[in-house]
């Protein structure tokens, strides 16, 4: 039996061989046959998983409680010390120098990425801004949010904080960050559906040594990760509930 | 457990009045004019158990607050309660939880040196296995526009 992995549509570029590096070293410690499916964007993979299609998966805070509550994922582990953040940034030449000053009907360059967006108009909050007096410019990569604030197109951007930082330093000089999050609460967690659950623990502990053996140390860092966490069945159900708090 | 708060942990002028706090606990309180401003970007996250006692905080919560983890760990939330939040606002807060629903409000805290700041709180049930056994509530900044309503709205709530 084949089994099949996929990663959150958002993961950074720069480290898509790492993933397929990761699957052929998990396949080698556990015996499985894992076949990794990347999906171009979130609605394509959801509809993979809304089939059954999926039984192990890196995923996004924001379709975690759809996971498991609906579809009877738990949960492995986590990047060790890694967390999602936001930041809004618009072109260097704006005067605006707080959130609180931006306008309503803004142009806000946005992409796919739904914890992100999330933790990005929480962000704008303090401006009295939100979906119902912004323009959403639909963005596909991060690369693209900084096109159209360079460009004037958009006035501000919802980044990653992580793809932001990744961006070339002449980009981030024609930039200006109005502000970073600082959550550490949100993070993507790698699952394991119904069909692994018997695999569960074997995967988990495979996982967490990992760091502790030269050839997982390199598939780590192919990663951009330093080692897993555990992530229990409780922390799982905290960060939904957070996940649920912040949706309001 | 909650204790009175005391003269020496305030910082700058105060005023003294004793709340009766939702549980119908007295406390003493002493509070003064001193804002501090909300910080850019940070949540502010707790659990506490079905009764409303603490039992996690972030390090947002220790730093706005003032409070030491230790004193918070236990410590009921209404350890924040501030006088200028009218009561109905907290019975709102108790009877929408209670009934399983998500509640989210503005509120003016109150920190250990009597100053304090303001929020946009939400809390939730969590719920495991069907049964409520606590609450998360996440606090993040508020709009000025917004605290400014609360500033006029509050007054006559009492």
């Amino acid at each position: 039996m084949s089994f099949k992995f996929t990663v959150s549509p958002d993961f950074t570029p720069n480290h898509l061989s790492g993933w397929y590096i990761f699957n052929t070293w998990l396949q080698k410690q556990t015996g499985l046959a894992i076949h990794l499916k990347m999906y171009s964007d979130f609605n394509a993979q959801r509809a993979a998983i809304a089939n059954d299609e999926i039984d192990l998966i890196y995923a996004n805070p924001f379709d975690a409680a759809m996971l498991v509550r609906e579809k009877g994922f738990l949960p492995l582990v986590k990047p060790e010390g890694a967390s999602d953040e936001a930041i809004i940034a618009v072109n260097a030449e704006n005067p605006v120098a707080d959130v609180a000053d931006l306008p309503q009907g803004l142009k806000l360059a946005v992409t796919d990425d739904p914890d992100v967006r999330m933790m990005g108009m929480i962000l704008l909050e303090p401006g009295d801004l939100d979906a119902g007096n912004i323009e959403a410019v639909p963005c596909t990569t991060y690369v693209v949010v900084a096109k159209q604030l360079l460009r004037g197109d958009a006035e501000a951007g919802i980044f990653l904080a992580e793809a932001y930082d990744d961006l070339s330093p002449m980009i981030k000089k024609q930039l200006k960050v109005l502000v970073r999050s600082q959550i550490s609460v949100i993070h993507h967690v790698l699952m394991a559906g119904p069909e692994l659950s018997a695999q569960r623990e074997e995967i988990r502990r495979h996982l967490l040594a990992m760091a502790n053996e030269p050839k997982g140390q390199g598939v780590l860092e192919s990663l951009g990760f330093t080692a897993w966490a555990a992530v229990d069945d409780e922390a799982m159900e905290f960060s939904i509930d957070l996940m649920d708090t912040l949706s309001m | 457990m909650i204790q009175d708060m005391q003269p020496e942990t305030i910082v700058g002028a105060c005023k003294d009045v004793t709340l009766l706090l939702y549980n119908e606990l007295p406390r003493r309180v002493l509070y003064t004019e001193i804002e501090t401003p909300y910080p850019d970007g940070k949540l502010i996250v707790s659990t506490t158990d079905p009764d409303g006692v603490i039992t996690h905080v972030n390090r947002a919560f220790v730093e706005m607050s003032g409070y030491t983890e230790e004193e918070l760990i236990g410590a009921p939330h209404s350890i924040l309660r501030h006088p200028d939040m009218p009561p109905a606002a907290f019975k709102d807060l108790w009877d929408t939880v209670s009934r399983g629903e998500k509640w989210q409000g503005f509120v003016k805290n109150l920190r250990k040196d009597g100053g304090y700041y303001w929020v946009k709180a939400t809390v939730i049930p969590n719920v495991r296995k069907g049964k409520v056994v606590g609450y998360t509530s996440v606090r993040r900044k508020p709009s000025r526009t917004k605290v400014e309503e609360c500033i006029k709205l509050y007054p006559t709530l009492f």
